[in-house]
């Protein structure tokens, strides 16, 4: 069970999750700091260690779209958020999926801030509204990286049959 | 049934007769491209090796390319550094395709990989950059992904998890008319289908409108492909695109080109009759925010930007030359050039258009993402407004989030330049 501490709109870019001045910096574990950087009030906030892992942030539709930097997906990976949306845009989802940050689709939900949410299967429960909304599952191909803890865990092994066979 | 064409570049890919629509398939990768963010896919590589005792070699240093273009020269230290670390990673790994910091062979990814003959028809390109779409304009099935997936790409030489996608077939009919152009077509679709009507499926593009559209305008619609959430945007090649990969980058070799099949089966099929279109402005703060330019125009601009890889081409550059040739940039308005490669550079400079754009008083730049991206040159300030050729005019996009970014074509930029206001180029029309 977690809060909803950020709700977004429809068309949340890359550039806004992670903005292009902070592109040279790479490292995940640097990464984390310029989350949603153009927001200081939600910037601060988890700078200051006031969010706790397991956060939910609601976007709407079409969130992440935009530019291909895998430091979007790090960013958020690197506090540890859940993020929920309608609809992701594509580039986005494979880079969360690949590193292991809990991405949900879950094309009717209706959350605002501050509600508690909670994932129980297939479906995601507003425990403060009482409502719940199912949850897509991610095609198995992508469902394969998570089960596996992420592409880099994924690849090794594959890496590892390939030079044995 | 038949195969679209992406169907068919995916069978092939795959070493089979036929994939179908939602297959997962792991294609085999042509051409793997990255740019500074390289740095981010080494470092995963190396993580991917870690503990199997298996020497980290990348699978085939001819097949990958690294081009340096969002930050050059380098605006700061640790750029400069990521630069340095990855350029050692190159030397040691042999790989061939890379393009330095340099006025000879340096620009812009998306424009490098087409001119120098990297993408052929018929094959899979992974970049990691979303406008890798781009290359679907010379028929290859391009697409972008993350670090990581080129990580892993670079250590097994295909691509892990394709789902096959579904394509939307795009007919375009009809005539331009004068001063009408590629980026209005691709505008005018993205704001009649969405920012993210394509997401997941692929754009092909069909109709006399694109069989008669060269090489680089056909660049400019695949290019923003991806700004409707396409995977990747497909021109079936034919006889232009054989030329242009003779003429313009010097490929001898034997290419066989195919297309989709009659039959193939579309999700969706768009009709676009290009001869009554107005050219297009995309307003802040998204893609899909489109009008003719009737309703924008008289907006007061603060800066033009000509260039990027959706609009930095040689005829991108002409077209701003001719009109702004003999005139002057307006005193309340800056003006930046930036073509996509040296050579096209070059080829402006030996033209008279470089000339012709600097005694307007434009700043011809360096070719590189510049402005595009806004990171090391080219920001807007607070409450400023552009009016560009690139491709994104999302908040923030220009290096300041106070910033607000409207989208055109080289010849709305140029008559823009002279009025200082957002100016129809077709004159008295
Ligand atoms: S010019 Fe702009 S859109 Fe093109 S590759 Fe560079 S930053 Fe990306």
């Amino acid at each position: 069970m977690g809060k909803v501490v950020y709700k977004v709109g429809d068309d949340v870019s890359t550039d806004i999750i992670y903005p292009g001045r902070f592109m040279a910096t790479v490292l995940p574990t640097e990464t984390p700091q310029h989350t949603f950087a153009d927001d200081s009030d939600f910037n601060g906030k988890l700078n200051a260690k006031e969010i706790p892992a397991g956060s939910f942030l609601v976007g709407n539709e079409n969130f992440g779209c935009g530019s291909s930097r895998e430091q979007a997906a790090s960013c958020l990976k690197g506090w540890e958020l859940i993020i929920v949306a309608k609809r992701f845009a594509r580039i986005f989802l494979q880079n969360g999926i690949n590193l292991g940050l809990q991405m949900i689709v879950c094309p009717n939900i209706e959350a605002d801030k501050g509600d508690e949410l909670e994932i129980a299967g297939d479906v995601l429960k507003n425990i403060t509204t009482g409502k719940e909304f199912k949850i897509t599952p991610h095609p198995p191909a992508r469902q394969a990286i998570i089960d596996a803890g992420g592409l880099i865990a994924f690849t090794r092994t594959r890496l590892l049959a390939e030079k044995k066979s | 049934m038949g195969m679209t064409y992406v169907q068919k570049v995916l069978a092939k890919a795959c070493g089979k007769e036929s994939v179908a629509v939602g297959d997962v398939v792991e294609p085999e990768v042509d051409l793997a491209m990255s740019h500074e963010n390289g740095t981010m896919a080494m470092n995963q590589f190396l993580k991917i090796h870690e503990g199997t005792g298996i020497k980290p070699d990348i699978w085939d240093p001819n097949r990958i390319a690294i081009i340096f273009d969002h930050r050059i020269p380098a605006e700061s230290a640790k750029t400069a550094t990521n630069q340095k670390n990855l350029r050692a990673f190159v030397g040691d790994q042999g790989i061939t395709k890379f393009h330095d910091v340099r006025g000879d062979e340096g620009g812009i990814c998306h424009q490098i990989l087409p001119e120098n003959g990297y993408v052929r028809p018929g094959g899979v390109v992974v970049g990691t950059d979303s406008h890798t779409t781009s290359h679907g304009a010379l028929g290859a099935f391009a697409f972008g992904i993350g670090a990581t997936e080129m990580a892993a790409v670079w250590t097994l030489g295909h691509v892990l998890n394709v789902e096959v996608p579904a394509t939307i077939k795009v007919n375009v009919t009809g005539k331009f008319p004068e001063g009408v152009g590629p980026k209005d077509l691709i505008l005018h679709l993205i704001g009649k289908i969405s920012s993210e009507g394509a997401n997941f499926k692929v754009l092909e593009f069909h109709g006399e409108v694109i069989k008669s559209m060269s090489t680089s305008g056909r660049l400019v619609i695949c290019n923003m492909a991806v700004e409707a959430g396409a995977t990747a945007g497909i021109v079936p090649p034919d006889e232009e695109t054989l030329s242009y990969l003779k003429d313009e980058a010097g490929v001898t070799d034997k290419i066989v080109i195919f297309s989709p099949d009659a039959d193939a089966e579309y999700i969706q099929t768009v009709e676009i009759d290009v001869s009554s279109l107005v050219p297009q402005i995309a307003c802040p703060h998204t893609i899909d925010n489109v009008c003719g330019i009737d309703k924008v125009a008289g907006t007061k601009i603060d800066q033009i930007v000509v260039g990027s890889c959706t609009n930095g081409r040689l005829d991108d550059i002409e077209t701003a030359a001719l009109i702004l040739k003999g005139k002057k940039v307006n005193h309340g308005t800056r003006m930046l050039v930036f073509p996509a490669t040296w050579r096209i550079y070059r080829r402006a400079m030996k033209l008279g258009y470089i000339g012709d754009l600097s005694e307007a008083g434009a700043v011809v730049c360096n070719p590189g993402c510049g402005a595009c991206l806004g990171v090391h040159q080219g920001a807007i300030g607070d409450g400023e407004v552009a009016l560009a050729t690139t491709n994104r005019n999302f908040k923030g996009r220009m290096g300041n989030p106070k910033g607000f970014i409207y989208l055109c074509s080289p010849a709305v930029a140029a008559a823009s330049a002279i009025t200082g206001v957002i100016t129809d180029p077709r004159g008295g029309k």
